[in-house]
């Protein structure tokens, strides 16, 4: 299963890192990673692959928003089908 | 990959614009649990429900967590109960209503809609006696819905039924007075009433559907709202038209995607789709504010009834192309208590239950969640149901009245029903009397609109 992964929040150093820790550590392949400023916020997206994650998918997210709180961070994971159904004909 | 852009959109309709699945609604056949002993009869309806439902809750709340988009309600609708309670030999049907909300907090569900009639041509022992027991049925459960269908294009209007629903909605009122006359906000009365409908209060599951059915319901006023104010205010219709149809076309391939999921999931077939724009209490997610972004200063102001029909129209076209399966309401809904731009121009007197009846013409249902002062007599409120079931008739559309005759609130009072229901402007009524009328019965002929073979 494909998911994308999205990071918002205060630029700071070794937010890539940090995730992508965090993933590896879960099994989770990152495909495809796009990154930018945007007025201060920091906006990262990635297409991961969960095929051979160890967590359940709910636990995979409670985990990396918790991650994300302590480093005043929002991260979210969602199924990247959403994305595909509202914007792909 | 999704361009990022897109990715944001998607989360910001969701973040700030209120962008959710209003329900999942499964649908049960139960015409298999009828029996003639009432005890029996209710253990087969709870057994029914429990066997069939009881993953819904968790499967729902998966499909939330993996999609990242909020599903409001997980619902369950019956088929009538005056059809599966016919065999049984007893007169008082409030034991079954107490069978379904049993089953409905056993699954989790907030509400199950069902303890319902067809009564548009006449009514049957069954049909009676169900009737009888709503004002009890609906005070002494929680999550119980309950709705009845006096008119069809093709059978005219049953003048019988519509009068016993004005007595059988002031009864409801009296019931539940402590509560603001509450037990009126699960009663609906229709005309045309559609099978898969996965809304509530006025859900059942028809005759013609399958064992079981999973029916989506999506939304997104706030979505709608906030495309039309980025498009500015002098943008001509045409572009106002293709705005709401992209938004809601958007919106509905995320409602397929859910509906298509979760039937997979639950291992029940998908019905349909329903493309409803269904507003909350919550600033941002209102309907009346659409309207009012058209350029209305006010939702109900001279022109409310046109920028209806657009928005109306336009969110069905963009839906269409979305789902494989289009049914339910299908529409814009208008429900005053459960939407805060309605609310708002209820209480400034601009919005009056005359203009609600002139957009009810061409949204998707009816006259819903208007609380009316607690003297309205029962052939007023009935006078009402029959207005609305004319415009349903004539007009090949589902009309429904969902009013409460508030115990002892005069007009400009606030009733709080909390929630999703919200809080409830008393709006005035007219004064004169409708009583003469009402007490003629019988039934209003089928229209020559229903007589197409």
């Amino acid at each position: 299963m494909k998911a994308i992964v999205t990071v918002i929040g205060k630029d700071q150093v070794g937010i890539i890192a940090s995730v992508c820790n965090a993933l590896s550590e879960k099994q989770v392949n990152v495909l495809d990673i796009s990154q930018t400023v945007l007025q201060e916020y920091f906006v990262m997206i990635m297409l991961a692959d969960l095929s051979a994650c160890s967590l359940s998918f709910a636990r995979l997210a409670d985990q990396l928003q918790e991650m994300g709180e302590g480093q005043g961070l929002d991260i979210r994971i969602q199924r990247e089908d959403i994305f595909n159904a509202m914007h792909r004909i | 990959m999704i361009h990022p852009q897109e990715i944001l959109q998607t989360i910001e309709m969701i973040d700030q614009q209120h962008l959710d699945i209003r329900t999942i609604t499964m649908g049960i056949n139960l015409l298999d649990c009828a029996h003639p002993d009432m005890d029996i009869c209710c253990e087969n309806i709870y057994n029914k429900i429990v066997t069939s439902a009881r993953h819904l809750v968790p499967v729902g709340e998966a499909i939330e967590a993996e999609f990242g988009i909020p599903i409001v309600n997980k619902r369950i609708s019956v088929t009538p109960i005056s059809l599966v309670a016919a065999a049984v030999q007893a007169e008082d049907y409030v034991p079954l209503a107490h069978a379904l909300d049993r089953a409905a907090k056993e699954v989790g569900v907030n509400f199950i809609g069902g303890f319902s009639a067809l009564v548009h041509k006449g009514f049957t022992d069954s049909d009676r006696k169900l009737i009888a027991a709503i004002p009890r049925a609906l005070t002494k459960t929680e999550r119980v819905c309950a709705s009845v269908n006096v008119g069809t294009t093709k059978a005219g209007i049953n003048m019988d039924a519509v009068r016993l629903m004005g007595d059988c909605i002031k009864e409801a009122a009296d019931r539940t007075a402590s509560t603001g006359g509450a037990a009126c906000s699960k009663l609906v009365v229709f005309c045309n009433a559609v099978e898969d409908n996965p809304f509530m209060a006025g859900a059942f599951h028809g005759e013609g559907e399958a064992e079981h059915v999973i029916n989506v319901g999506v939304s997104g006023p706030g979505v709608v709202h906030a495309a039309l104010k980025s498009l500015g205010a002098n943008a001509p219709f045409d572009q106002v038209a293709e705005t709401v149809k992209k938004t809601a076309f958007r919106i509905t391939r995320m409602g397929q995607l859910v509906a298509m999921e979760a039937s997979r999931r639950l291992g029940v077939p998908f019905g349909v789709v329903d493309l409803s724009l269904a507003p909350t209490p919550a600033v941002g997610d209102s309907v009346a504010r659409i309207l009012e972004e058209m350029g209305l200063e006010i939702c109900g102001t001279h022109g409310t009834t046109a920028a209806l029909a657009l928005l109306n129209d336009a969110v069905k076209k963009g839906g269409v192309m979305a789902s494989g399966h289009v049914g339910g309401l299908s529409g814009a809904f208008i429900p005053v208590s459960e939407d805060e731009g309605m609310i708002a121009a209820a209480q400034s007197g601009i919005l009056t239950i005359d203009k609600l009846e002139a957009m009810t013409c061409v949204c998707s249902v009816g006259l819903d969640m208007i609380a009316v002062p607690g003297e309205t007599t029962a052939e007023t409120i009935s006078a009402i149901i029959a207005d609305e079931a004319a415009i349903g008739m004539i007009n090949h559309k589902t009309t429904a009245v969902r009013i409460i005759p508030a115990p002892g609130t005069q007009v400009g009072d606030l009733v709080e029903f909390g929630g999703l229901l919200g809080t409830a402007p008393v709006m005035p009524v007219h004064d004169a009397a409708s009583t003469v009328f009402i007490r003629r019965g019988g039934r209003i002929p089928a229209p020559m609109q229903g007589l197409r073979n």
